[in-house]
């Protein structure tokens, strides 16, 4: 949900904050003291949301030094001792856990970008030609439904469904069949989370879409009827082009989201699978940090995934702007 | 952009052109104009999408039917049924007449409705306090919220600030971390700049301050968005585990979710003592386990509807602007 909002509310507020003072509601710029007269309530009212901001989140973001330090509970923050940048070693020296967390976090999210990333275009494609606008909305209601839930009831359907006590497997065993092995078998681990996020938030994310499709200049279809055109064509030739800038958006914002995957969603099964299978880069940070007591070690790598998700999307922003494409913001 | 109510009822609504709409809609033609699926075509969509409903309704058929079943046809049925055999309300009474459910219910209902609240008013405040260009610390204000959405403090900093400031084990730790969302104070502000400025003009010549312009005008202007919103928020109080699971060690504070972690997912048996006093015998655990299920999707679908024509409303109000 935050993600596909994120595009939306950032590409509008950006530019408007660095340049556009055009809006309606501008206050002219007058003496200091005169302003402050006249925005002191303004100026009250971010007060608390500020307070929140600098505390959980930028003073958050300062105690990412223990990345550096080697910080044991029974100190604080200020008086544990500086260990230079040993704590990176995990990451620079290659910890066989490490890696393995690596290189799930990886499978998954390529897996996720190939097969989860286009559902939603194609599930909105397919409501977009439903002829009844009844039958639209009563399937668009039910399927947005899911992205409602925590990730405790979708992996407790899940297990309900799939489980060894589940809806399937009994009904193999009252008619004699094998059982099927899903719930808690390492192997099929990813096909698992990956069919989850699919059931819980294919629908939703065809919100975007559908709006983008209605976006869509509706003499560009008569126009292309007109000449001939295919239902196949108009979709090649209109539709998907019509949605290019929306699919751009969401796949920077998808590289920028490329090394956390699923954390809620694993560590809630991670037990029944074990953590060879499991562990990516958000469950290691947690596993290793909090639960293992290597607060430093688990900082670090914790901090190195930010930079490089934050670098990857300022990145994959500037690609979009060199082939004309409005990314996310404009600097 | 100066239209006071961007609320579209409905977007999924054909946003047709005036002379289409006289015209009416052309023979084997979408409404926006597109070419009609064929037959062949049109089953197999029908197809697909009653697939995809029927993988979100099943399961939900499934859950109830287990939540109202005796223990003898859960037995029969292997534990879970997609059809009760009859209407018994045991578990609903047992996990809802006290005990560690009820309890996390009561935490779940708490937290969810004191954080939505103070979200709400704390996000619509500073979106207002940020809603007129050119007025004091307007800009710096405006980049201290939208550098926040660039990166994130971590987990670890995170809960080691949650510590230092004293709110470990305690529920505001569950409430004050993730206090305001920079999008949604985005998304609100986008919203409130889009109410005219002759409105606000007309109320200051009659002497309005800026805080009655605010709840006065703006926030009875903007119940759709704040509704939209006031969701989300809520929602996301009401699902959410983690957190809680950081930071309370007291498992007497724990909320719903992480109660169905232990007792679902986890399949610990929820015994007698567990409870509520009010039943004989003890309903069969999947018909508890399922109806706690229920009683976690039971608020959501409660809301739901009368807040769906909205969601794209809120998804979309800043883009709708640029």
């Amino acid at each position: 949900m935050v993600v596909e909002r994120t595009l939306v509310s950032k590409s509008a507020a950006l530019p408007e904050a660095s340049s556009g003072e055009t809006v309606a509601g501008i206050r002219p710029r007058k003496k200091l003291t005169h302003r402050f007269g006249r925005d002191k309530t303004l100026l009250l009212m971010c007060v608390p949301g500020l307070a929140v901001l600098i505390t959980f989140h930028y003073a958050a973001l300062a105690g990412n030094v223990i990345a550096w330090k080697d910080y044991k509970p029974y100190l604080s923050i200020a008086t544990s001792d500086w260990v230079g940048w040993d704590n990176f070693k995990v990451i620079t020296e290659g910890d066989p856990a490490f890696l393995g967390a690596v290189r799930n976090t990886l499978v998954l999210t390529l897996i996720q970008s190939v097969l989860v990333f286009p559902a939603p275009i194609i599930l909105a494609l397919l409501l977009n030609s439903v002829m009844s606008l009844r039958i639209k909305r009563a399937v668009q209601s039910v399927l947005y439904l899911p992205h409602f839930l925590s990730w405790v009831v979708v992996v407790a359907v899940f297990q309900s469904i799939l489980g060894g006590g589940g809806l399937i497997n009994s009904f193999l065993r009252q008619h004699g069949a094998t059982t099927l092995d899903i719930i808690g078998n390492p192997d099929l681990f990813i096909a698992l989370l990956t069919s989850q996020v699919m059931w819980k938030d294919t629908g939703w994310a065809t919100i975007l879409f559908l709006a983008a499709l209605s976006g869509i200049d509706s003499s560009l279809y008569e126009a292309t009827a007109v000449d001939g055109a295919s239902r196949w064509r108009q979709i090649w030739h209109v539709t998907l082009p019509g949605l290019r800038g929306v699919i751009i958006l969401l796949l920077i914002l998808r590289l920028g989201d490329s090394l956390s995957v699923g954390f809620e969603q694993i560590i809630l099964q991670q037990r029944a699978v074990g953590i060879d299978a499991s562990e990516v880069i958000d469950t290691y940070v947690f596993n290793h940090g909090v639960v293992g007591n290597s607060w430093g070690e688990a900082t670090a790598v914790g901090l190195v995934k930010g930079v490089i998700g934050t670098l990857l999307v300022l990145g994959a922003n500037k690609l979009a702007h060199v082939f004309g494409e409005q990314g996310v913001y404009k600097a | 952009m100066s239209n006071v109510t961007p609320v579209r009822p409905d977007v999924n609504a054909p946003t047709t052109s005036t002379t289409r709409s006289l015209r009416g809609r052309r023979r084997g033609t979408l409404e926006n104009g597109q070419q009609a699926p064929n037959g062949g075509e049109r089953l197999l969509i029908g197809v697909v999408l009653a697939v995809c409903t029927a993988a979100v309704m099943i399961p939900f058929l499934g859950i109830i039917s287990t939540s109202l079943s005796t223990s003898e046809h859960l037995n029969q049925a292997g534990g879970f049924t997609l059809w009760p055999d009859g209407f018994h309300i045991g578990a609903y009474v047992s996990i809802l007449t006290g005990g560690v459910v009820t309890r996390a219910l009561l935490v779940s209902i708490g937290v969810t409705t004191v954080g939505t609240l103070l979200s709400l008013a704390v996000s619509s405040m500073m979106a207002f306090g940020l809603s007129r260009p050119g007025s004091l610390l307007h800009k710096p204000i405006l980049l201290v919220l939208l550098f926040s959405l660039l990166f994130s403090p971590g987990l670890i900093p995170l809960y080691l600030t949650v510590k230092q400031v004293g709110l470990l084990n305690s529920y505001w730790s569950l409430i004050l971390p993730g206090l305001i969302s920079a999008f949604n104070v985005i998304v609100l502000r986008a919203f409130f700049m889009n109410i005219p400025n002759e409105l606000f003009e007309s109320a200051r010549l009659d002497g309005a301050s800026d805080w009655h312009i605010f709840t006065r005008l703006v926030l009875p202007l903007s119940k759709a968005v704040l509704a939209v919103i006031g969701l989300f928020y809520a929602v996301g109080y009401w699902n959410s585990f983690f957190n809680a699971l950081l930071y309370l060690s007291d498992q007497s504070k724990w909320p719903l979710t992480l109660v169905m972690r232990t007792y679902v997912l986890d399949n610990a048996q929820l015994s007698q003592g567990d409870l509520g006093a009010a039943v004989d015998a003890l309903p069969p655990q999947p018909a508890l386990q399922m109806a706690m299920l229920i009683i976690a999707i039971f608020p959501i679908l409660c809301v739901y509807p009368f807040l769906q024509k909205h969601f794209t409303t809120g998804m979309l109000t800043g883009a709708v602007k640029g």
